[in-house]
């Protein structure tokens, strides 16, 4: 499973993270060099092992459905860098 | 007070209460402690003003008999917490600018106990780092110094919060541990730290790496101090679903208990190849201290420990890929504009994140993508299990466990890596608390030949931090670290 360059190029489009094509290679060596160090998982025996995905021990508490927050306009927008009308503005995405 | 700067925080709530000093002093005294460290690079944001006018009402408080548990105490706080009113970035170029409108539950706990805030502390991007040196202000520089002068790292991630209390340019400061953040660089500063166990700190209005691993704990020069702290610090909290509802015991009435009939547990696995020498040695002297006090010493096998690093390397970096999704230059950070909305995506985060926060997140997204997550993650997640279950099979016979808390003292600011790997390895030793949510102690216990401070790790069963103190508290007597750093505030105080 060894990540070449085209494989990255699709990563990074997957990640929205612009790599340039010469840093591609490069990044593809060291992902390589974290990949296979990683593969000394295989030698574990996880058969019939369930994934553990949390340590808390409980499960997700659940509150009533009901409003217990709000009218926090100003609030969100505070630290938008492009805001018109009470909306986030982002470039246009429907022709 | 001529000694303001060496007072613990115990000591100086003693001498608030009696009135031989005022918070307002001892705010002063700090930041005049900032100022004389600020080569160091151990703060981003220095809150002076606002530590005096919280000092200020602490002294209220104290006159009129309603000081909270740490009245009057400066702290320092990681840049992963937001702040209310105050620029709060992760250390990172993407957050240049985010001044929340909130405040972390962690730091409301301390500022409602009486904290007096100083200011934000440097730490690595997004706490992905293991010697501060993948924060966008720079690196922090430990106070302690090579024996040809050159700066050393103070561990990370939470670099500056480490060497900022070693430095004594803050009395206590918070800290996030995601794989030993808090634990190696208290290690290498000489300082007491805790990664309490998962849940027991809320993480609500943390800036989120790792979320099933993260968790806030403190840094401290003292192991009662740390329990003052601790104890002011946790909480049970509703707005984070993962925050435990157990009550805290009394932390401090644990640090006199002693470990006399405890029983400790020493992991074979944690023997290294490779290991330096003088790391073996403070280990092996660590136990003879606890034998000596009364503990029985165990060998005990945690068998996959050596899959511990890689699992992390799995596990965080998958949702870490996840939690940075939401920096999108739409709501808040860095903005780079481009035509289209995907191409402002890529070239604001191309921007914004640093080298090795792109990187864990390309590792992240792989791991996760369609084809590798059954290989990957999900068999990440099955060796998680092992661990916690060695763990859990260990804590049936022994009551904590002692290992060492890095393979190495501190390294040089600007040591060259050509395998990211190599810098992973720091954390060897405390990333399996972390996959198993339990609480861990980082304690210095003694000096290398070089005269940099090592430390000895303990480790305790879930919501067992008392057990902690109590050990921890054994060792640093018998240990009695007094060293200081050559770079502190306050010299020859």
């Amino acid at each position: 499973m060894s990540v070449d360059k085209t494989t990255v190029a699709k990563i990074a489009r997957l990640a929205r993270i612009h790599v340039p094509e010469d840093r591609q290679e490069q990044l593809a060596g060291e992902l390589n060099g974290i990949l296979d160090w990683i593969a000394e998982l295989d030698e574990v025996d996880t058969e019939n092992v369930e994934p553990l995905a949390s340590v808390t021990g409980h499960g997700l508490p659940r509150r009533a459905d009901a409003v217990t927050d709000g009218n926090r306009v100003d609030e969100v927008l505070a630290n938008v860098p492009e805001t018109a009308s009470g909306f986030f503005v982002v470039p246009k995405v429907v022709e | 007070m001529s000694d303001i700067l060496s007072l613990t925080a115990t000591e100086a709530r003693a001498a608030l209460d009696k009135r031989d000093l005022s918070a307002v002093e001892l705010a002063s005294a700090y930041i005049g402690a900032i100022e004389e460290t600020a080569a160091l690079n151990n703060y981003v944001a220095v809150t002076a003003d606002h530590a005096l006018e919280m000092a200020a009402q602490s002294d209220a408080r104290i006159a009129d008999g309603s000081a909270g548990l740490i009245e009057g105490i400066p702290v320092g706080v990681k840049d992963l917490f937001c702040t209310a009113g105050f620029a709060s970035t992760a250390c990172s170029r993407i957050l240049d600018g985010f001044t929340p409108t909130y405040e972390s539950t962690v730091t409301a706990n301390l500022w409602n106990a009486g904290g007096v805030m100083l200011g934000k502390l440097n730490c690595d991007e997004f706490a992905m780092g293991s010697g501060n040196e993948t924060s966008a202000f720079g690196p922090a520089v430990n106070p302690w110094q090579a024996a040809d002068g050159a700066d050393l790292v103070p561990g990370g991630s939470s670099g500056g919060s480490a060497a900022a209390v070693a430095a004594r340019s803050a009395l206590l400061a918070t800290g996030t541990d995601t794989g030993g953040s808090i634990r190696q660089p208290a290690a290498f500063c000489g300082v007491v730290g805790l990664k309490p166990t998962y849940g027991r700190c809320s993480r609500w209005g943390i800036v989120a790496f790792a979320s099933s691993l993260d968790q806030a704990g403190p840094f401290s020069r003292t192991v009662a101090d740390n329990a003052l702290m601790m104890q002011a610090m946790a909480s049970h909290d509703p707005r984070d679903s993962t925050s435990a509802d157990e009550a805290m015991p009394d932390l401090t009435a644990a640090l006199d208990k002693g470990v006399k009939g405890m029983k400790i547990g020493v992991p074979s696995e944690y023997v290294m190849d490779g290991m330096d020498s003088e790391v073996v040695a403070l280990w092996e002297r660590g136990q003879a201290w606890l034998r000596d006090a009364g503990a029985e010493l165990v060998e005990i096998s945690l068998p996959h420990t050596k899959y511990a690093l890689p699992a992390y390397y799995i596990i965080a970096p998958a949702e870490a890929s996840s939690n940075l999704a939401r920096y999108d230059g739409v709501r808040y950070g860095l903005r780079v504009e481009a035509d289209s909305l995907d191409d402002m995506y890529g070239a604001t985060r191309a921007a914004g994140f640093g080298e090795e926060v792109q990187r864990r997140i390309m590792v992240g997204t792989y791991v996760l993508s369609a084809g590798y997550y059954d290989a990957y993650y999900l068999k990440a997640q099955r060796v998680r299990r092992l661990i916690k279950n060695d763990f859990d099979t260990a804590f049936q016979s022994v009551d904590a466990i002692l290992t060492p808390a890095t393979p190495t003292a501190a390294f040089p600011v600007g040591r060259k890596v050509d395998d990211p790997v190599t810098n992973f390895l720091n954390d060897i030793f405390t990333v399996p608390a972390n996959l198993a949510g339990l609480p861990g102690m980082s304690v210095p216990a003694g000096l290398n030949a070089d005269g940099l401070p090592l430390g000895l790790q303990v480790l305790g069963r879930a919501f067992d931090e008392a057990t902690l103190y109590s050990v921890g508290r054994v060792i640093e007597d018998a240990a009695g670290f007094s060293a200081l750093p050559a770079r502190r505030a306050g010299g020859a105080s």
